[in-house]
């Protein structure tokens, strides 16, 4: 299947076949045919100034290979017209290489004969194949691309049969052949030794980079080194032993090796402690890039909590659990915490309630009023309430830099000016998963890029019949009313979250005031997050339905719109819920603390997201493939909707930035949550699912998930966080900010504090007063920032001018080129007519 | 030492070392560096059995005399630093460039084209493209990315699409 078919259809003048390929037989047999043509142009070589050295110089296309270069001329060749009729000379030189189609050497004598075979002669084709742009590597420096065809001729050359084995009557010619192609060897070893002083010229490291970037084989890249650093063999064999070492003794020696043999071994096992390297590699084997590029996610997400966990951890929970404050008796546990929160969780260092006010350790306080403060004492004092808005502010930054920087590292691999052009072609390069390993699923892919082919193939068709107006008034219909739905639908959920908070909340008053049972209360805590995960779960299915339904022109789209709808969902009921929250701020009595109540709901939310992916994983997964495969006896399997996964992700992690100031234990639950997402996800994927037939750049979606994580999540995050910190009036009885007038108080106060300290901190003040406060400083940021963006616009645009300029330049070179080869190809052609 | 002249980093040898010798005899496992595995055998790697390029790396990668296309270790070594995830995209279009070349002429040509579509579309009935499709496909291909017009993609202009997919270099890879 790979290799051409040899045999030519003799009556179908369709392009020319190649040769054979390289088999130690086909040169052998062509050789009398290239020494006849040899001996012609000989002759002519001597009327003509052409640089016979160069015959021998490509690596790739010998004279034997001549109708690989017809057919990529014939398509020219066809524009030209009146010039070639001249020349076609009926059986005159029948290229008899390749004798299936000597029967059809007649029909090029007809005048009006296709055009596909131009009759070259063999000079102008040997020409033509020693074209720098037909030997491979001529884009790299002039003498690295010349060194590989030098070797790539040599690794040819070795494989020709010896001088001994062919026939009597070529040899002549064929000696004078192969004194040429000496002769080029010798130009080789030339071109060989410039490249070696060239290498040896620079420093080593810059050296041992060119090497690493040559397409040489590996020995070739080691006889250059050795020749360009002048050391002898220094290929390092892991396995073999030398001798013993001078100076050691033979005790010493035995112990180095058995020290390197276990280091080795080691150091081969290393990759696999990675987390998650074999599976990772087994769900890309299996389902490609496209569903890997979910678990990656997953993976990134875990590394965002964990940073944010051990922030918290370090400077605010350790130090609140060294020192416990004093706390009211504390429940019995109740089976139910786990899912509420409240409860014996109340009081705990899970909450924000939980956390002192005041400084801790602070040697003042302590012991008896009789002990003085004494300073010099190794004890450290720590400004509890100062800590924990530091540490949140901190982390939420370094998360911030992280974010931005990903996001644009991830943008720039992603992005290529101009890559929205050219489709067929790099789908047809480009998409091919080399990572997948089973027989099916290389199947899969197979199947699904056949269509996806046919598909862009019935597009360009269709490009050209435009559509009748009743059928573009119909799309329009339909995308309208599908928006209309859509659009609808969120509205309609965000309604009912409100009136249903509102409405549990009055059940929540009446039954704190009929002291109804505490797992009563506590369940009906449950109602709304139960509620709002529903709708998060049912309603995408909704949106792809949708989908289905309005059928886009290109699937591509089709993906974006239903990620736009979603999240448009799960954004605006996140922004409705924080509303619900902070306007219920007095609580249901003077004594609860808002903080602590509002903890525990995210606390509800986060858990009852991660009970509802679980059921979403079984009844989607699991469940649609029992129906499919015992009911609908259909051999498909549940596709993997990776958009909506990830959505879901995002959704999750929004909930912990939300929740991390009034709950600084929440990163733990999230990092425990993905780890067995992780796993559950993985092992649902083996077993129900196959890979998404519809086409998925991984590169551009992951980009395009983190700008989600970015930009909506992590902004709306940090502006809820803002609007806390700076308006929000904590409440009386606890927190860490209880006799403040809002959390950021406790800053400036330690701010005034300082200042009052000593007069060599005043330039602290200043920079607070006049960056932090002040908001010129953050206009002048974004309009420096909005200037560079307007500039790497500018450039972008300039580039794709340039690139446009180049192609053309190239056209025209292309139409130089092919006139060149006519005047060649009719000087040639008027000179065997002469003799 | 072959770290310097690859993109695999030592514990990536040392796991083509151990994979390789177990393709090789055991007789021969003394001398793995100088052993030459056929075809037949580098094909079994659970890598790239199933992969329709088998043959093609095979040809690409052997540094063998006799064009057996059977790998050395070295050559085994040279496939693995292409694919791997260190390897500039340069030199992945490159010997892409290379596998896909059927016929090894330096450009890919019409017959280069339809090879390759038969190979990415597999041989199941089903999924072949018909005559016309494959007429158009090949002629809207050649459109697209023949910039010099003159019916074949050499390496410069198949490195020009490549570089316009930012997903090449991620799926141009083999792990072992």
């Amino acid at each position: 299947m790979l290799e051409p078919a040899a045999a030519a259809d003799e009556g179908d003048p369709g392009p020319v076949e190649e040769p054979v390929l390289w088999s130690p037989a086909s040169p052998s047999a062509a050789r009398p045919v290239a020494a006849r043509t040899l001996a012609m142009s000989q002759p002519l070589a001597s009327t003509l100034p052409i640089p016979e050295g160069q015959e021998d110089t490509s690596p790739d296309l010998s004279p034997y290979d001549e109708g690989a270069v017809h057919d990529s001329f014939h398509e020219i060749i066809q524009e030209q017209g009146l010039q070639l009729r001249e020349l076609c000379l009926g059986g005159k030189e029948p290229l008899a290489y390749m004798p299936p189609l000597a029967p059809g050497a007649e029909a090029w004598a007809k005048p009006e004969c296709s055009w596909e075979h131009p009759e070259y002669s063999a000079a102008t084709l040997r020409i033509l194949a020693s074209m720098p742009s037909r030997t491979i590597g001529s884009s790299r420096g002039a003498i690295l691309s010349q060194y590989y065809n030098r070797t790539a001729r040599l690794r040819r050359r070795s494989s020709r049969p010896p001088l001994l084995q062919t026939s009597r009557a070529a040899r002549p010619s064929l000696r004078q052949y192969d004194l040429e192609l000496d002769a080029g060897h010798a130009q080789e070893e030339e071109k060989r030794c410039l490249l070696v002083k060239e290498l040896q010229s620079l420093p080593s490291s810059q050296r041992s980079h060119l090497l690493l970037t040559m397409p040489l084989s590996l020995a070739q890249k080691r006889s250059l080194r050795q020749d360009s650093s002048g050391q002898g063999d220094t290929l390092k064999k892991p396995r073999r032993i030398r001798g013993p070492l001078p100076g050691c003794s033979q005790v010493e020696y035995h112990l180095i090796l058995g020290v390197r043999s276990t280091w080795y071994g080691l150091l081969s096992s290393l990759p696999t402690l990675q987390p998650w390297h074999y599976a990772l590699k087994q769900i890309g084997g299996r389902f490609g890039s496209s569903v890997l590029s979910y678990f990656l996610f997953l993976k990134t997400l875990l590394l965002f909590n964990l940073l944010l966990f051990l922030l918290l951890l370090v400077f605010v929970v350790a130090m609140q659990a060294a020192y416990p404050p004093t706390t009211p008796a504390r429940r019995t546990f109740m089976g139910l915490e786990l899912l509420t929160g409240a409860g014996s969780f109340t009081h705990t260092l899970m909450y924000c309630g939980y956390y002192s006010n005041d400084t801790l350790n602070d040697p003042c306080i302590l012991g008896p009023s009789s002990v003085r403060c004494q300073r010099g004492h190794s004890r450290l004092p720590y400004n509890m309430p100062l800590a924990y808005l530091f540490t949140i502010g901190v982390s939420f930054f370094i998360t911030c830099i992280l974010l931005v920087y990903s996001m644009s590292r991830s943008f720039g691999e992603s992005y290529r000016v101009d890559s929205t052009r050219g489709d067929l072609a790099m789908k047809l390069f480009c998409t091919w998963d080399w990572k997948v390993t089973q027989r099916r699923s290389v199947q899969l892919l197979q199947d699904n890029l056949c269509t996806q082919l046919k598909e862009l193939l019935g597009e360009l068709r269709d490009q050209y019949r435009p559509r009748s107006l009743c059928q573009q008034l119909h799309r329009l219909a339909v995308l309208a009313l599908t928006w209309a739905l859509s659009l609808g639908s969120v509205l309609a959920c965000v309604l009912a979250v409100y009136y249903f908070s509102e409405h549990m909340h009055r059940v929540q008053q009446k039954s704190w005031e009929q002291h109804s049972s505490e797992m009563q209360e506590e369940a009906q805590l449950l109602a709304l997050p139960l509620v709002v995960s529903l709708m998060n779960l049912v309603l995408p299915y909704v949106y792809s339905g949708l989908g289905t339904w309005e059928r886009q022109e290109s699937p591509v789209l089709g993906v974006y719109v239903a990620i736009c709808r979603n999240l448009l969902l799960k954004m605006v009921v996140l922004g409705m819920l924080c509303y619900h929250w902070l306007s219920r701020k007095v609580g249901l009595s003077g004594d609860k603390c808002w903080e602590t109540s509002v903890g525990q709901e995210l606390y509800r939310f986060v858990v009852m997201d991660f009970i509802f992916v679980l059921l979403d994983t079984l009844l989607g997964e699991l469940l649609w493939r029992l129906i499919l495969e015992k009911r609908l006896k259909r051999k498909q399997r549940p596709e993997f909707d990776i958009a909506r996964n990830v959505l879901e992700l995002i959704y999750g992690q929004t909930l912990t930035w939300l929740g991390v100031l009034f709950s600084p234990l929440l990163p733990a639950i999230q990092i425990l949550k993905l780890l067995l997402l992780f796993y559950i996800k993985k092992a649902s994927l083996m077993k129900n699912c196959q890979s998404p037939s519809k086409p998925w750049r991984a590169s551009h979606m992951s980009t395009v998930f983190i700008t989600l994580l970015c930009f909506p999540s992590f902004l709306g995050a940090a502006v809820f966080l803002s609007y806390t910190i700076w308006s929000a009036k904590p409440s009386e009885t606890c927190s860490p900010f209880r006799t403040l007038e809002t959390i950021y108080e406790s800053g400036k106060t330690w701010v005034r504090r300082l200042e009052h300290s000593g007069p060599s901190i005043t330039w602290f003040t200043w920079i607070h007063q006049h960056l932090v406060e002040n908001t010129f400083f953050l206009f002048f940021m974004s309009s420096i920032l909005l200037a560079v963006i307007y500039l790497k616009i500018q450039v972008v645009k300039g580039q794709r001018r340039i690139i446009g300029l180049l192609k053309e330049q190239i056209t025209n070179e292309g139409a130089d080129k092919t006139f060149l080869i006519q005047k060649l190809h009719s000087i040639y052609a008027k000179q065997e007519q002469r003799t | 030492c072959p770290q310097e002249l690859t993109f695999l980093t030592k514990q990536e040898i040392l796991i083509a070392h151990k994979r390789f010798s177990e393709l090789v005899p055991k007789e021969e496992r003394d001398q793995i560096l100088s052993a030459r595995v056929p075809k037949d055998k580098v094909v079994t790697l659970p890598e790239l059995r199933a992969n329709p390029f088998q043959h093609r790396i095979c040809r690409v990668f052997s540094t063998a005399d006799v064009g057996d296309d059977s790998l050395s270790f070295e050559d085994f070594l040279d496939m693995l630093s292409v694919f791997s995830d260190a390897a500039t995209s340069e030199i992945k279009s490159h010997y892409a460039f290379r596998i896909f070349d059927f016929d090894d002429d330096g450009t890919l040509d019409r017959k280069d084209l339809e090879n390759l579509v038969n190979c990415l579309t597999g041989d199941a009935d089903g999924t072949r493209l018909s005559t016309s499709e494959m007429d158009q496909l090949i002629q809207n291909i050649l459109e697209e990315s023949d910039i010099d017009k003159d019916g074949t993609i050499n390496l410069s202009e198949f490195q020009h699409v490549i570089s316009r997919s930012p997903d090449f270099a991620s799926s141009f890879k083999i792990v072992l």
